[in-house]
């Protein structure tokens, strides 16, 4: 089960996360993580997989710097780009501004089970941590998940390159 | 012929891992509720304690979004397509 709250993630995909996050300060940045649940390569377990990531504009125009907020119509293209390359939305990031890089009360109150909720800490304009969480199925916490960054511009599961 | 309720990914685990379920029902919230008997574990997913609905859960009847027909009492017939899209919210804690 160890696998099945761990991330895997690229290198390239992390420093766009990164890069959206710092552009975007003060305000909240947000998007989908297009991917594949864990599952299984030829008997062997793997991770959950984030394999392209799907920008958004925050919604949340009369308090983007301590919120953030994607409509259903959004949703619904992030769907349609995720399919277009036979993948799945397992989950969203956004930033917090001058803020630590745990979920808030706020989150958890919107947050839905099964989906990867990445958060990127941004201070003063400066990238810091990188943290992802899964909604606890009794809906009163999170489990924080391992982020395993993978180098190269696509993931490769043979590909044994962690930093 | 029944309604038709489209589960969205995150809720499929809590749903026996089924993409749509079919009941016979008069109502979006007839629907619903037959949902969420069959899948008990959905309702807190779906509904506050009070059992309203909860502000990022979208539902949508043949593509209209009830909260501009009849919310939970809009009619529903046979053949008809209930669609529940989720809204992506959150935030930090510090003051804005």
């Amino acid at each position: 089960m160890a696998d099945a709250n761990k991330l895997r993630i690229s290198t390239e995909l992390v420093e766009r996360i990164r890069r959206q996050g710092v552009e975007t300060y003060p305000h909240e940045c947000c998007g989908a993580l297009l991917g594949r649940d864990a599952g299984s390569d030829e008997g062997q377990a793997r991770p959950r997989e984030i394999l392209e990531l799907f920008p958004l504009v925050n919604r949340r125009e009369d308090s983007p710097r301590n919120r953030f907020s994607v409509a259903p119509p959004d949703v619904i293209e992030a769907d349609k780009a995720a399919q277009a390359l036979g993948l799945d939305v397992v989950g969203w990031y956004h930033s917090h501004p001058d803020h630590p890089a745990k979920p808030s009360d706020y989150d958890r109150e919107h947050a839905w089970p099964w989906y990867s909720y990445i958060i990127l800490s941004v201070h003063l304009g400066v990238q810091q941590e990188m943290t992802s969480w899964r909604l606890n199925d009794d809906r009163a916490g999170y489990s924080e998940e391992g982020i395993e960054i993978r180098t190269g511009t696509t993931v490769d599961p043979e590909c044994e390159g962690e930093i | 012929m029944a309604v038709k309720v489209l589960i969205p990914t995150p809720l499929r685990p809590h749903a026996g891992g089924i993409a749509a379920a079919e009941f016979q029902a008069k109502t979006v919230g007839e629907a619903l509720g037959h949902l969420t008997t069959e899948f008990v574990d959905l309702r807190k997913h779906l509904f506050t304690q009070d059992g309203k609905l909860r502000s990022f859960v979208n539902v949508y009847v043949n593509g209209e979004d009830i909260r501009y027909l009849a919310q939970e009492n809009t009619p529903t017939k046979d053949g008809d397509t209930i669609n529940i899209i989720p809204s992506i919210a959150g935030g930090s804690s510090r003051a804005a």
